[in-house]
């Protein structure tokens, strides 16, 4: 990726935009912690499924 | 003993068909009519786009499949309806023209006693011009474009290997498109893919897009909960943007397109160009193009569909301000108003209007999203029309005791960011309902407690695994039908 420098330019559009910190992206790679989201967000799409028709 | 006539074979009518075959048993007939002799599943055609899947990875042959299923098919498109028959035909019935083999051209009427359009989206490339793989651009539409595309991207990717710069487009193609989410999708996959390769200082990704903002996705934007915070998917496509490096162009009508440039307009009625090495652009979609005729040959089209071709059915279709727009607008059973035994599944039903709210540049020209049919709707779209017309097959009812208004109906999307059972992530949304309410939910729209926008590497393993699931439940293998759209 692009160094924070090259990507801050200010007043542009781009600066406005937040950015996921070192932790956010290690929790998004974690395996463990993903197994632990992948069945939660599939219950959580299953509710959804569940109850969208009749 | 009843018949029922499936036009179209893609996630809605191939759903149908199995849903109806598997409710009404071996006395009643089941046909489906399509151009394709291939079931593809559509969302995986992103990573045909980007060589990590093959075509034949996405796709498999349908004979087989409604052979084993008791299913009629014929390879064919469908040109006319006539749901009053004719002087001499008195069923209702539908003119096919043949594609290929010994019956190639030739046409055949296919009687009906219920009918289900689920003939999907026209990519109408020639609504603007010089977009297509025929032409400029590339799509990942089909299996077939998505291939297309790698092989134009590589040669993209090995050019930045040596050294030259490139400028990638992606976005849509027309100033009314809609599945912005697909395109969203490639350009992720693909800054991934030159990310992966180191080559980010030789490549420029800018997304264009008709979407007043960021996020917007035809779906008029959502809120989801994050980071302690109720937050807009305008910040959180910003914030995906800004972490893989891709440049954004909103509000924006592409016009034209030559070899290397795209001409666009954008809201405040400004013309612009913009020049790429590589274009990837959703067209914008329209209905199958199929006619109407009555009993005495009366051209119809224009009562059965609406200007763009898609069907009319059970939606609230008054014109009306964006500020009168209701949930109530949007069909329930998708049937047609004129007909009780023609029904339209998937994208070939004509929503009432947008989601997004509409806009118009200085010029007068609307540029803004128009609505996204997804594949979990469309798929339950096409198992309740399947059930309705079993029960009233079997039981005489009027009645339609299934309904799946998207405006009740829930729907999650898994827009891939990059592939890898280790390193890929994919970012997770659920929305529901699919269109907002605004009675119901004042506030956001839509249930804050349904509604989820994560990133991470289980939604890598969702898309990944729902790629199997579904193409095991459409090859109707054992205890498919266990498997909810």
């Amino acid at each position: 990726m692009k160094t924070e420098t090259e990507k801050t330019i200010p007043y542009s559009e781009s600066s406005y935009a937040t950015e996921p910190t070192r932790w956010t992206k290690f929790w998004r790679r974690s395996f463990i912690f993903q197994i632990f989201r992948f069945f939660l967000l599939n219950l959580k799409i299953m509710r959804i499924v569940v109850g969208g028709h009749s | 003993m009843a018949k029922v006539l499936i036009l179209g074979a893609g996630i809605s009518g191939h759903t149908a068909a199995l849903i109806a075959r598997r409710k009404l048993g071996k006395n009643h007939q089941i046909e489906v009519i399509s151009p394709n002799s291939n079931y593809q599943w559509v969302p995986s055609n992103i990573w045909v786009g980007m060589g990590l899947m093959t075509p034949k990875q996405v796709k498999f042959e349908l004979a087989p499949v409604y052979k084993k299923m008791g299913i009629a098919y014929k390879q064919a498109m469908a040109i006319s309806i006539h749901p009053d028959g004719d002087n001499n035909i008195v069923k209702p019935y539908v003119t096919i023209e043949y594609l290929i083999g010994d019956k190639k051209d030739s046409q055949e009427n296919i009687e009906y006693d219920y009918l289900i359009n689920a003939t999907g989206p026209k990519l109408n490339f020639n609504a603007t011009e010089g977009l297509g793989p025929e032409k400029f651009t590339d799509s990942v539409c089909t299996y077939q474009h998505a291939s297309r595309a790698w092989e134009n991207l590589q040669k993209c990717l090995t050019k930045m290997e040596n050294g030259e710069k490139q400028r990638l487009l992606i976005g849509t193609g027309h100033p009314l498109a809609t599945c912005q989410g697909a395109a969203f999708e490639y350009s992720l996959n693909v800054a991934f893919e030159i990310n992966k390769r180191k080559l980010n200082h030789l490549a420029e990704i800018t997304w264009i897009s008709n979407e007043y903002e960021l996020g917007d996705f035809g779906m008029g934007r959502a809120y989801i909960k994050r980071g302690g915070y109720i937050t807009p998917t305008k910040i959180f496509a910003e914030s995906i943007f800004k972490e893989y490096n891709i440049n954004w162009i909103l509000g924006a009508g592409v016009s034209k397109i030559e070899e290397g440039i795209a001409h666009y307009e954008t809201l405040d009625g400004e013309y612009h160009t913009k020049e790429f090495d590589f274009a990837m652009l959703i067209p914008s979609f329209a209905g199958s193009g199929m006619k109407a005729y009555s009993k005495t040959e009366e051209d119809i089209t224009s009562t059965l569909f609406v200007p763009n071709g898609m069907m009319k059915v059970d939606a609230d279709y008054t014109p009306k301000p964006y500020e009168e727009w209701d949930a109530s607008d949007w069909p329930s059973v998708y049937k047609s108003p004129l007909y009780d035994n023609i029904y339209a599944a998937g994208i070939a039903f004509a929503p009432p209007h947008a989601m997004s709210k509409p806009m118009k540049s200085k010029n007068g020209t609307q540029i803004n999203p128009t609505p996204p049919r997804t594949g979990m709707p469309s798929g339950v779209i096409g198992r309740i029309v399947a059930q309705n017309i079993a029960d009233k097959i079997l039981t005489g009812t009027k009645d339609h005791k299934h309904k799946a208004s998207m405006s009740k109906m829930g729907a999650a999307c898994i827009v891939s960011a990059g592939y890898g059972i280790r390193h890929g992530q994919a970012a997770v949304m659920t929305v529901y309902p699919i269109v907002q309410d605004w009675k119901k939910y004042p506030k956001w729209g839509r249930d804050i407690g349904y509604t989820v926008g994560e990133i991470g590497l289980a939604g890598h393993w969702m898309k990944l695994f729902m790629h199997y699931m579904f193409l095991y439940k459409a090859k109707a293998k054992p205890f498919w039908w266990m498997i909810p759209e």
